[in-house]
């Protein structure tokens, strides 16, 4: 079994250091801020450790939980943590922006997608894992209000199942 | 012994006060089988056989926790507080079925169970007089046997087409790799069994890779079946034989899929799960418009269903035991384009009891015979009970346990907890084909290692999670690793990292730095499978064919913490 855990380490090790996304953008009408690394990066949004820190650094000050979003194809249990498949849907209206977080990462933002008025508030994308941890999702609305949802998802050795 | 015989064994038992219960009679034998139609759709369920083609000995577990909601609830309750809860009376052959009380005695008493020559004559009997029904099989059919593991599979293939299954989801199937599973599927099933799963996609564009569901009318009802796999196929096996497909629960999808067969015009939807019974029971309180779950994987033999009410009305979950030992029967009353009334029974499959269908007898001697030789080769004599169902250990694991230890020179084992496996009586003697009923995968490999303190009790919290994870939906559905040679308190309502403590290695606690020697088998990872390590089966009969004859081994069970008056704990 350590064979096994030594692979799963080696395998995460040679994905990309902190951040994977948008591999998947929907119908090509979001505009992930990452593919605008010089334009509209925000730098202290994703060095934060936090939730809040993420809140702050996206100029909130907190964010409401919610259940009004859909975690689609986002996996209980990953089964490759270096890329788990993140799907989030938004039925907030007005939702302006969708943050992907993975809570235990080094850096917990992961990405962020803005959407133009008219688009469907629905995002695919890919992040790495290190170990279980609370994925969110935050909601940012038109009128500047920010809206939070969770899901654990756990990292696990494998085998003995069954 | 025929049937007569075994008829007259029973009324003689009962008269002379032997074990049974002095209202025991063969009245009761009949009486079993008597199931009288009811309403206008039947379903005929049976899951987990893990390839047995031939009855067998299967004991229940006498360890079976629940913890948060589960506590106390089905399945989670064993031995008397599984009878009390059903309405079973003691001493009775279904008591015998569904506990494991009284393992040794009732087993010599009321004989082996499942066999598909006999499950073949029983699913005649209620074909005939059902007509319209279908059957349905829930998965792990094409492993846990030698001649299964050694035929890719066809064995089961062609009994099961023979059988007359109609529908199908799988779990352990997968374990022959994409390829194959897609040879059977196409070529095999074409025109004669859907195999369906909602829960499989494509790891690129989330493609279905197998339909999600089939409409059936039956008797002028329309029916929608849509099928669920294991959730959890490539963690807890090895992902290199589906690389090119993602699992998971997916109960959104799930929601949508009942939505459109509805929209088509379902008047009963049924769902045939390999998620096991918790998961179950969660997806029910959660998806609407569900009517009945036929369900497998966590090897529940529960007599009657669980309902669950949810916004879409209420939903029937089952779960329909392992090893070919139980058949299960839906009958639906469907007026007024909705589920009216129900009856569900779980049939014991008593060999003695069902004749063997011949035409199904002949096939299976006929797959076997190339293979009779091998099977037949006598490695030891039991002198104890030996199984293997249980949350912690059973006596054939730690008897898997021994050999790995004593063979590979390790001071610790790991055995994994998988839920299959046939029982073995005291003073009977364990053949090879015993030994490829507990090991028969196709990732066999012996390991050793040299793992750190911290790294053992990483692992072993790791699995402690996906058994007692408060969460049903964070759960694997598989017991705990079987672990020789150290000893550990386990703590089941303790937060995930903080269940496993106190290990100990001959007294003396666990060092996390300190390197241990580590025998384990069924590794998940591709670098294990290149490794190449001995198989299970060889390790196992070697260490029987030196010993001759198997002592009761001793049990090494971990101490429990927050278990405490638990019902799904006895004996």
């Amino acid at each position: 079994m350590e064979e096994m855990i030594a692979g799963r380490r080696r395998f995460l090790q040679s994905g990309s250091a902190t951040t994977v996304f948008g591999l998947f953008v929907a119908a090509g009408l979001i505009r992930p801020e990452a593919a605008f690394a010089q334009a509209g990066w925000n730098k202290d949004a994703f060095a934060s450790k936090s939730l809040n820190d993420v809140v702050k650094a996206l100029g909130g000050a907190g964010a409401t939980p919610t259940n009004d979003i859909s975690w689609g194809a986002t996996p209980e249990i990953a089964e490759n943590g270096a890329v788990v498949p993140i799907n989030v849907t938004s039925r907030i209206p007005n939702t302006q922006s969708i943050a992907v977080l993975v809570e235990k990462n080094p850096n917990a933002l992961a990405a962020k997608f803005d959407f133009p008025a008219g688009t469907d508030p629905t995002v695919s994308t890919r992040v790495k894992i290190g170990q279980s941890s609370n994925v969110h999702a935050l909601i940012k609305t038109a009128d500047g209000k920010y809206f939070v949802a969770t899901r654990e998802v756990k990292v696990t050795i494998g085998g003995c199942g069954g | 012994m025929h049937r007569r015989e075994f008829l007259q064994l029973l009324a003689t038992a009962a008269a002379g006060g032997f074990l049974l219960d002095p209202r025991a009679s063969w009245a009761q034998g009949e009486r079993l089988y008597d199931v009288p139609r009811f309403g206008n759709v039947s379903l005929l369920h049976f899951t987990d056989c893990h390839a047995q083609l031939l009855p067998t000995y299967f004991r229940e577990p006498n360890v079976n926790l629940g913890v948060a909601a589960a506590l106390g609830r089905p399945p989670h309750l064993v031995g008397e507080a599984l009878l009390k809860h059903f309405k079973l009376r003691p001493g009775s052959a279904e008591a015998h079925a569904f506990s494991y009380l009284n393992f040794d005695q009732a087993a010599r008493t009321y004989g082996k169970v499942g066999g598909f020559a006999h499950m073949a004559t029983l699913i005649n009997r209620l074909r005939a007089s059902r007509p319209g029904a279908l059957l349905l099989d829930g998965g792990d059919t094409w492993q846990g046997s030698a001649t299964a593991l050694w035929t890719k599979g066809q064995d089961m293939v062609d009994v099961c087409k023979r059988l007359g299954v109609n529908i199908m989801t799988a779990h352990w199937e997968f374990t022959l790799g994409a390829s194959r599973v897609k040879e059977i599927v196409e070529r095999d099933f074409k025109g004669q069994i859907d195999f369906i799963a909602q829960n499989i996609k494509t790891t690129d564009f989330e493609d279905p890779v197998f339909p999600s569901h089939v409409m059936k009318e039956i008797n002028g009802v329309p029916v929608a079946i849509i099928g669920q796999a294991f959730p959890y196929m490539p963690i807890a096996n090895p992902r290199y034989f589906v690389p090119e497909w993602s699992f998971g629960i997916r109960d959104e999808n799930m929601q949508k899929v009942v939505d459109e067969v509805r929209a088509k015009g379902a008047h009963a939807v049924v769902l045939l799960s390999h998620n096991g019974m918790d998961v179950d029971l969660k997806m029910a309180s959660r998806v609407r418009g569900i009517d009945a779950i036929l369900g497998g994987h966590t090897h529940d033999g529960v007599p009657a269903p669980v309902i669950i009410r949810n916004a879409g009305g209420q939903t029937l979950v089952t779960n329909a035991g392992s090893n070919g030992k139980f058949l299960a029967v839906l009958d639906l009353d469907v007026r007024a384009k909705h589920v009216a009334d129900f009856r569900y029974r779980l049939l014991p499959i008593f060999s003695n009891l069902l004749p063997a269908d011949t035409e199904m007898d002949a096939l299976i001697k006929h797959l076997r015979a190339p293979f009779q030789a091998k099977l037949d080769e006598k490695l030891a004599v039991s002198h104890g009970l030996l199984y293997r169902r249980g949350n912690f250990n059973g006596t054939l694991d730690q008897v898997i346990l021994d050999a790995l230890m004593e063979v590979k020179g390790a001071e610790i084992a790991f055995s994994p907890g998988f839920r299959w496996g046939t029982t073995i009586l005291p003073g009977q003697t364990i053949t090879f084909e015993h030994v490829m009923d507990q090991t028969a995968i196709t990732y066999p490999y012996t390991t050793v290692n040299e793992m750190s303190g911290a790294m053992i009790k990483t692992i072993l919290e790791d699995i402690a999670d996906n058994l007692f994870n408060p969460d049903p939906y964070y759960q694997q559905g598989g017991d705990m690793v079987r672990v020789g040679g150290m000893t550990y308190t386990c703590d089941i309502q303790g937060k995930p990292g903080h269940r496993i403590s106190d290990m100990r290695l001959g007294g003396k606690p666990i060092n996390a730095d300190k390197r241990y020697k580590v025998a384990g088998w069924a590794p998940v990872s591709e670098e294990a499978r290149n490794a190449g390590g001995q198989p299970a089966w060889e390790v196992v009969a070697d260490y029987l064919r030196a010993k001759k004859t198997i002592k009761m081994p001793k049990l090494n069970l971990p101490k429990l913490s927050g278990a405490g008056g638990n019902p799904g704990m006895a004996g």
